[in-house]
């Protein structure tokens, strides 16, 4: 099994990683992004027993910080 | 008086902590981050540097090494705490500061003199400062940018919690003085408690004259007047 986690800094947060990137993809010639955000795709092979709830509890305390960001866990 | 200083895998300011705390004739030992006991110290100094290379967040990871459950039991006994830059930055991330340090505003890595003004001095990290006190600290940070809730924020200000804020040279809190788009220019917390304080700027690296300022030692001096520590004759 293999468990995928999207962290996403908040909307409310700055995020001046996705500006700059934001501003080079204008510079490449794609006037049309407006904006961007920058976050982290981590990828958990599973093996052996667990649940989804100390999926959740990984992500909350340990991959993502839900002071600055929110996560999306799947599971395939 | 005992202090002691954390060692993280990656910590780079561990160092000069121990020896601003030793030219101070203050007893210091180094504590290994698997250590899982932190008896005996008065003050716990949590060093700057890049603890796990920074991975996943800055301080994410070493905020669960074996010792930060002491750190966190000691914190509750009132022992005090020193979170320096990466150590303001694991306080933060194990929840014994409120808040978070992302990417600094214009993501240069920034490392240079900054000026500061004293907030609060009713608390044991700056009772030998005077408030609104300037101090010529240097930050080296990527990631210093404070972000906190707008409640969390409003609590730090009634509370008299936040210490430290960036400013320029007649102490005004602008916004040209922010360094890294710092939260109201905050450069320094403390918790509900008083005893746990976290700042970016390097109070270690301004405790020698030949370091080009000793502006970071009133810091230490108030630690060492809060424990009643004297420098043995």
């Amino acid at each position: 099994m293999k468990a995928k986690v999207i962290v996403m800094p908040k909307r409310s947060v700055l995020d001046p990683q996705g500006v700059a990137v934001r501003d080079a993809i204008h510079h490449h010639g794609l006037p049309a992004a407006r904006s961007v955000r920058v976050g982290k795709c981590i990828e958990i092979e599973l093996d052996g027993a667990h649940t989804e709830a100390q999926l959740h509890e990984v992500c909350r305390d340990l991959l993502s910080n839900p002071v600055i960001e929110e996560y999306e866990l799947s599971v395939e | 008086m005992n202090a002691i200083v954390i060692r993280f895998p990656g910590s780079n300011c561990d160092q000069d902590a121990h020896l601003a705390l030793r030219e101070m004739g203050v007893p210091v030992d180094y504590v290994w981050h698997k250590d899982t006991s932190v008896a005996g110290a008065d003050l716990i100094v949590l060093p700057g540097g890049f603890s796990y290379g920074d991975y996943l967040r800055c301080g994410a990871i070493a905020r669960f090494s074996p010792v930060m459950q002491a750190v966190k039991e000691a914190a509750a006994r009132g022992v005090l705490v020193l979170g320096i830059c990466n150590g303001f930055q694991i306080l933060c991330e194990a929840g014994l500061l409120p808040g978070a340090l992302i990417r600094n505003r214009g993501l240069h890595f920034i490392c240079e003199h900054r000026w500061l003004r004293v907030e609060n001095v009713a608390n044991p990290f700056l009772n030998e400062a005077l408030t609104g006190q300037l101090l010529r600290i240097p930050i080296a940070h990527g990631e210093g940018s404070f972000t906190a809730d707008s409640a969390t924020l409003l609590e730090l200000n009634r509370k008299g919690r936040v210490l430290l804020r960036y400013c320029d040279a007649r102490g005004a809190a602008i916004d040209a003085a922010n360094p890294n788009g710092s939260a109201e220019n905050i450069a320094g917390i403390c918790n509900p408690a008083r005893n746990v304080f976290g700042l970016m700027p390097h109070p270690e690296r301004a405790s020698d004259p030949r370091l080009g300022s000793t502006d970071g030692r009133v810091i230490f001096e108030s630690i060492l007047a809060t424990l009643g520590f004297r420098k043995a004759a």
